[in-house]
């Protein structure tokens, strides 16, 4: 694996196994439900993978543990008892097996249990659930904002508290990500950067139709809608490349819009900025840095709930992460 | 508790001498043949209508899928692209071979099997056919009203598929999916196609509610005497309660693409945000429909399992009250989870929470029936027949497509799931493993009944075990898929995914198998023609349909059966 996390697409990295043994290991997934394994790639999809890709923030390994330590074995033992009781009937019910049915309609008991204990089992993930969910929509004072507008068919970034420079960001063609050595239809020209172990507040839009800003690592999935600015936030703790796609259907390139996250240290961050002629240390911005046509309005950190960026040509309404 | 079981077989054996009086009655004469398939009143004509219909439109909506699988089966675009096969065959004349034509596939994918296969099967078919048969009613209330609602279907298809041949803007056909989110159906696709597909579901909508109208009227006013709401099969129950979902859920939807239309073309801005519209109001009023729509896809097919599942155990049904209330519930609740579809635009964290809940308490009413059927069969005496194959298939498969419904429910795991491959294989287990496995359970159950010839059993179980294997292999690999992040709609995937998409589309070509053993099933028992019998399955068989001959005379219960309570 290179110290980027990419590149190990097609080459070393993953071992080569059989088809046979890789549905084995696949079904032994879908019955025991596991936790992270060592061998899946980071910000990416892993080949034949079957599990959720590796988290990259705290949010997401609480996503994790909640689908696999959770979920998984409820779910798991709920399919499996439903088969082993038809496995039951078919082998102990059938007209060889019992000639004669009984003509039983009704026993209380049963049907009390069988009501109740769903009811006991969803309150159970509930509690899980809904602390997850609340996780996800409180978000700790945002150390830079980035924000970011759904095209047809690409991306723009904009940094506000960095001096509000923009820039678009493409697929990169497939000579140009064979010759990077990078994965083709994930990877990008200008990536999102961010630094490693900040709280990154992003603001999401779309400029035409609906898109959907996604990033499996982070558990990020916010739509891009026009007209309303969606707010959503991560804190990546590995400096890496995480590559995410548009989840909305958004047309004919719908395919062909991926959201790269470079995940860089502090230092590297600074210089990133410095050479899109943004301005460093948070400090406030003068607007309109940029020149693009989404160059914002300064943006006062930490009150999301009045916070009015110039989406599009209408007044906005924010809402929180989801 | 007498008045508690339908199924009360005696009561309806003795009943039963009517029916077997009429099929000998000296007034049963059809018309002649275009005005008794064309301008049809009989419900049992326009039924046999119906299926014929839904299987034509399966096979296209399967066909659809079988490009959508070839497309996938590798990364790269194969075949929806220029030089392919596809656009120098004569399907490229009425496909695009471009990135838009899939979407455009995929679309019409979606939208011929709800409205074109499921719907017309289950409601349009089996309910039309069985309905006023199984209450003790001549024919529906409103029989040329049924005959509109029919038409109304064909002349819906046919406005579809000419979407698919004229210009949506990015290039032929409306590629926007069929939720038809604005502002991809509306700025998004100019052209008049994405108008001729809302004028599609207006007619099919029409067709629908107009069908409702008439079940509805039909169950509660023309029960034969004796026919209690608590003694009526669980069939007809299931019927009345998606008629009713229909009833209430479409004119929100017919109202929710009148608004695309207008904002369309005569400038108005419901979804604009530009002249204070939203595009997420769009969302809420589609999944107002929607969501109820997903539970009238499958409840009857719920009805349609009670009854094979109690025929071939030689048993009543477990817990019927409790089965049907346990509909009646699934049908309400099934209108206050809409926004579960909508967990990433943006809703009030408070808000979410509640749909997570709502959508979680679905899985108590559900699992009441999926331990009601298991109990039904418990102690029984259960013959195997294709039916019942089916219906077991149904229950376990059914029961796989819930629980992963309940992960999807919980809105800080639907992050990670919103719109990717697991939602796919989420709804496709309960739907096209689910509603699907229950329709062609229902057909053979009812296949004597229906054609008056008796299908192959070796024949029939074949297509069981090679569909069973075949869907799994497709749908199985997309949980894999969606929890890797493959997002839905992908025209062309990252190398990541190849595998498991490789595997599904191997997957597809079983399925196919069993199609055409499904054909070759149907020909054999065209061209065989064994004779059918009254009631085929013997003592389990206890609903009024299976009192009358196979097929039923062309009007039935000229004098009414006389329901009487259960006697055992």
């Amino acid at each position: 694996m290179s110290d980027k996390g990419f590149g190990v697409m097609s080459s070393s990295g993953i071992r080569r196994t059989t088809l046979s043994q890789r549905v084995g290991l696949a079904l032994l997934a879908a019955f025991v439900a596991t936790s992270a394994r060592a061998d899946q790639l980071l910000g990416q999809p892993t080949p034949g993978g079957y599990d959720l890709q590796p988290a990259g923030d705290a949010l997401k390994r609480q996503v994790i543990f909640f689908h696999n330590d959770i979920l998984m074995p409820i779910i798991t033992g709920i399919s499996l008892f439903v088969l082993g009781l038809l496995i039951y009937v078919v082998i102990r019910f059938n007209k060889r097996a019992n000639p004669t049915p009984s003509q039983f309609t009704h026993n209380t008991t049963i049907e009390v249990a069988w009501t109740a204990a769903p009811v006991l089992i969803l309150m159970f993930i509930a509690i899980f659930s809904f602390r997850l969910l609340y996780a996800y929509h409180d978000m700790p004072k945002p150390d830079l904002t980035v924000k970011v507008t759904g095209n047809q068919w690409y991306w723009s970034y904009a940094y506000p508290d960095q001096g509000g420079f923009n820039f678009d960001s493409n697929m990169l063609p497939e000579d140009k990500a064979k010759a990077a050595n990078v994965p083709y239809r994930l990877a990008v020209d200008n990536p999102m950067v961010v630094p490693v172990g900040k709280v990154v507040r992003v603001l999401v839009t779309g400029a035409d139709v609906i898109h959907d800003f996604a990033n499996p690592a982070f558990g990020l999935k916010t739509d891009a809608v026009p007209g309303r600015v969606n707010e959503t936030w991560f804190k990546a703790e590995k400096a890496g490349v995480y590559y995410g796609q548009c989840s909305e259907l958004c047309g004919v390139n719908h395919a062909f819009m991926p959201i790269e996250i470079d995940v860089v240290d502090a230092a590297k961050f600074n210089a990133w900025v410095g050479a899109h002629g943004g301005k460093l240390n948070g400090a406030p911005a003068s607007s309109g840095a940029g020149g693009g046509a989404t160059g914002p309005a300064p943006v006062p950190t930490p009150t999301p709930p009045t916070v009015n960026t110039t989406a599009s040509a209408v007044a906005t309404k924010i809402s929180s992460r989801g | 508790m007498a008045t508690a079981d339908p199924t009360a077989t005696s009561a309806y054996r003795d009943a039963g001498h009517v029916g077997a009086h009429d099929a000998h009655g000296h007034h049963d004469h059809t018309p002649p043949f275009f005005t008794r398939w064309f301008l049809s009143t009989n419900h049992k004509d326009i039924g046999i209508l119906y299926i014929i219909f839904a299987i034509f439109a399966g096979m296209v909506g399967g066909a659809l899928s079988g490009l959508i699988r070839w497309e996938l089966a590798a990364p790269g675009i194969q075949i929806f692209q220029p030089d392919s096969w596809l656009a120098h065959s004569f399907l490229g004349h009425i496909i695009e071979a471009s990135k838009h034509g899939y979407n455009v596939v995929v679309t019409a994918h979606a939208l011929i099997m709800i409205f074109f296969m499921v719907m017309p099967a289950m409601i349009g078919g089996f309910g039309n056919f069985f309905v006023p048969i199984m209450i003790g009613a001549p024919d529906m209330a409103f029989p040329r009203m049924n005959n509109i609602s029919f038409w109304l279907l064909i002349a819906s298809f046919i406005v579809l598929c000419t979407s698919l041949m004229v210009d949506g803007g990015p290039g032929r056909g409306f590629g926007g999916g069929w939720t038809m989110y604005p502002p991809l159906s509306t700025t998004g696709h100019t052209g008049p196609a994405m108008d001729l597909v809302i004028l599609s579901l207006h007619l099919a909508g029409a067709s629908s509610i107009l069908g409702a109208i008439n079940f509805i009227t039909t169950i509660f006013n023309m029960r034969a005497p004796g026919m209690t709401l608590h003694r009526m099969p669980l069939f007809v129950w299931s019927v009345l309660v998606t008629v009713f979902l229909l009833l209430l859920s479409l004119p929100v939807l017919a109202g929710a693409i009148t608004m695309l239309l207008t904002d369309r073309n005569f400038g108005t801005s419901f979804f604009n945000p530009a002249g204070g519209g939203d595009p997420v109001m769009y969302q809420h009023l589609f999944w107002f429909f929607g969501h109820p729509e997903v539970y009238i896809l499958i409840l009857p097919g719920f009805g349609m399992i009670s009854h094979i599942v109690a025929t071939f155990s030689r048993k009543p049904v477990f817990g019927y009250l409790a089965m049907a209330y346990a509909m009646v519930a699934i049908g309400v609740v099934g209108f206050v989870v809409w926004a579960h579809h909508m967990f990433t635009v943006g809703l009030n964290v408070n808000l979410q929470a509640y749909f997570s809940a709502a959508t979680m308490i679905i899985a108590v009413p559900t699992g009441i029936k999926v331990f009601s059927w298991i109990a039904t069969m418990w102690g029984g005496s259960i013959d195997f027949k294709t039916p019942m194959l089916f219906a077991v298939g149904f229950i376990f498969l059914f029961t796989v497509g819930g629980v992963t419904g309940v992960v999807l429910s919980n809105a800080g795991v639907d992050y990670s799931f919103q719109d990717t491959y697991y939602v796919v294989a989420h709804f496709h287990y309960v739907l096209s493993l689910g509603a699907v496995f229950a329709i062609f359970a229902g057909f053979y159950y009812w296949f004597e009944k229906m054609w008056g010839v008796k299908y192959n059993e070796i024949l029939g179980a074949t297509h069981f075990w090679l569909m069973f294997v075949g869907v799994n292999i497709v749908f199985f690999p997309m949980h894999f898929l969606g929890a890797q992040g493959m997002p839905r709609r992908y025209v062309d995937y990252p190398d990541a995914f190849a595998f498991w998409n490789k595997v599904s589309s191997t997957g597809y070509l079983i399925t196919l198998v069993a199609v055409g053993v499904f054909l070759i099933m149907l020909v054999e028992a065209i061209v065989r023609r064994r004779a059918a019998v009254a009631n085929p399955w013997g003592e389990g068989a206890t609903t009024l349909e299976w009192t009358l001959s196979s097929p039923p005379p062309y009007h039935q219960f000229n004098d009414l059966p006389v329901i009487t309570p259960d006697m055992h």
